[in-house]
């Protein structure tokens, strides 16, 4: 198994964090997302061959995070998900489904308060 | 490319006659291991719980007061985890499939101190 | 330039077996964009590890889907013993990788029949269909379910197979694989099938690249990607190389897909003769702490598992990325100036799951 590496960074490094990646061939496997206490913990999971990356850092509620569709075209898929099901505020996805891409009844599922339905 | 490449499976099959069985005329016989469904020796039972709590889906329902335990039907999954984890090994995956059903049925077993008292066991057969 | 039309495709249209809806814009016959919507069997199955423990969650992560199910237990249990530092016996990895590659071969017998059915290519559907059951039969009788198995533990697996059925797999294989060289001869040689899948949806290497695919669909243009290199379970030792082709459409998508079952029939000989003897399970103490990711090769291409522990029995997060979901980008793109009437196998020859997409 390839090594699996953890890199803490912070949200508005992310985009510099990606063309790095994107200009080592780097394959873009997954975005993940853990609700945490203070937010939402995201990871973005790189592959490029021998190693195995992942850029980790916490989406706080007021947070608006940019997307990667700009480096990575087909994160579009992965940030349309994350922003239907667990509600973070990603910005500049393109394209943008805005809330469509689930047909479900409930909003931001992975996501609730206590009390909410 | 070619053509009528699918021939000679085709004439194959006219010989052969139909690879399926004529359900529910004609029943494929079930292999020893197969999973069917969940069966108790209710005599064994001490009603420990353990089943209940493991349970991935809820299925079992135990009432240890009056020795009462009972399986829904359509929520069991099958996956034959409570036959493992039994003490007494009184539950057993049998390989006979549950039989279709138009309602959710709640098999029921009661702890009978006669084996063949009818009234307390309120199912079928396997209970005594 | 024609007028756009929105047509749209799904979520119950015949070539589905499972629901999704594409919005196809349409100008005159071509569609020129497609916008997917997804959700209709969205379980909330990644949810669910908040109330199940997480012995309870083996039998769950299995029922994310039913054609690569064994996958879905083993990629789970993976990432469990990753984390807390379980080594299964020998045994038990060889038994994984026989399960895993005879499961390979059913859901690809499975997209076979289903593209066959797509091209109105009835009798070559049903005989498909009819070779993959007898593939079921071995399952039922090693692990006592058809397409749930429920056979895959943290720790190792629950069943063994002795030598003598492990014999009775390898006689009923090579009748397998005389009656399957028939069949495939049919989806490669064919002029019907060839006009309906040749030159359609080509999907250059740097496209595919570009857009993320994974499995089938990356290997048919070219990438050379398959988790299986990485050597996870007993694939180590095996011998296998990657299926490529270059050319990209719908053919060579199909052309993978039939290679990789004479790669699994002979994946499974090889463990066949390499089983060693010995436990099949470890017993497993204590809950799990940490997080991992892991990657495996499902049938329809990389899955990516990733799993985190808190030290109590109840799981932080499981996550899956699957196969179909990586696709769906480059299915998009490729639908992009095809007629309509290919749509429909188009959309299969991703091989879409869409339970697991929605999980």
């Amino acid at each position: 198994m390839a090594q699996q590496t953890i890199n803490t960074i912070s949200a508005n490094e992310l985009l510099a964090y990606a063309l790095r990646l994107k200009n080592t061939n780097h394959r873009m496997v997954a975005i993940s997302c853990t609700t945490v206490e203070n937010g939402i913990e995201m990871s973005y999971s790189f592959d490029g061959g021998n190693d195995f990356i992942n850029l980790r850092f916490i989406a706080g509620p007021e947070d608006e995070i940019e997307s990667i569709s700009s480096i990575y075209p087909y994160s579009f898929l992965y940030e349309n998900e994350i922003k239907e099901l667990f509600g973070v505020n990603i910005t500049g996805i393109t394209p943008d489904y805005k809330d469509k891409l689930y047909k479900i009844s409930v909003k931001t599922p992975f996501n609730m308060k206590e009390g909410d339905k | 490319m070619s053509f009528f490449s699918m021939t000679k499976t085709l004439i194959k099959s006219i010989f052969h006659g139909p690879y399926t069985v004529k359900y529910p005329l004609e029943k494929k016989e079930s292999f020893p291991a197969s999973r069917g469904r969940i069966e108790i020796n209710i005599q064994d039972c001490i009603f420990c719980g353990l089943c209940a709590r493991r349970c991935p889906t809820g299925a079992i329902n135990i009432e240890k007061a009056e020795s009462r335990w009972s399986i829904n039907r359509l929520r069991c999954i099958q996956c034959s985890y409570c036959s493992e984890v039994c003490p007494k090994k009184c539950l057993k995956m049998s390989n006979n499939y549950t039989a279709p059903s138009f309602e959710n049925v709640e098999d029921e077993y009661c702890n009978a101190r006669v084996p063949d008292n009818k009234e307390n066991n309120r199912n079928i057969a396997g209970a005594c | 330039m024609g007028k756009e039309t929105v047509i749209p495709f799904g979520p119950q249209h015949p070539v589905l077996p499972e629901p999704i809806h594409l919005d196809l814009v349409l100008e005159d016959e071509t569609v020129v964009e497609a916008i997917p919507s997804i959700g209709y069997i969205h379980r909330g199955l990644e949810k669910l590890v908040e109330k199940k423990d997480f012995q309870q969650y083996t039998y769950v992560a299995e029922r994310i889907c039913g054609i690569c199910s064994f996958m879905h237990g083993m990629g789970y249990c993976m990432s469990v013993e990753s984390i807390m530092g379980v080594q299964i016996p020998e045994r038990a990895e060889f038994l994984r990788t026989i399960w895993a590659e005879l499961s390979r071969l059913h859901s690809h017998m499975l997209w076979l029949g289903l593209l066959a059915d797509a091209l109105g290519f009835e009798s070559l559907f049903m005989h498909s269909w009819r070779l993959r059951e007898q593939i079921l039969d071995i399952f039922e009788e090693t692990t006592s379910g058809r397409v749930i198995f429920s056979v895959c533990d943290i720790g190792g697996v629950r069943k063994d197979i002795d030598s003598e059925t492990l014999k009775k797999i390898n006689s009923i294989l090579d009748g397998f694989e005389q009656e399957v060289s028939e069949i495939t001869k049919v989806f490669l040689n064919d002029s019907s099938v060839i006009l309906r899948t040749q030159g359609l949806g080509v999907l250059s290497q740097q496209a595919a690249f570009d857009l993320g695919a994974v499995g089938p669909m990356a290997r048919a243009s070219g990438i050379d990607i398959d988790m299986r290199k990485s050597g996870y379970a007993a694939y180590g030792r095996l011998k296998m190389e990657p299926i490529l082709e270059t050319a990209g459409d719908c053919y060579a998508r199909t052309s993978v897909r039939i290679k990789e079952v004479f790669q699994s029939l002979d994946l499974i000989r090889q463990c066949i003769a390499l089983i060693p003897e010995g436990e099949i399970k470890v017993k497993v103490m204590g809950n799990p702490k940490g997080e991992y990711f892991t990657r495996l090769e499902q049938p329809r291409g990389e899955v990516l598992y990733y799993v985190k522990a808190n030290g109590t029995k109840f799981l932080d997060r499981v996550r899956v990325r699957t196969p179909t979901f990586a696709n769906i980008p480059a299915l998009l793109e490729t639908l992009k100036g095809c007629q309509l009437a290919d749509v429909p196998v188009l959309i299969l020859t991703i091989d879409p799951c869409i339970s697991c997409t929605e999980r």
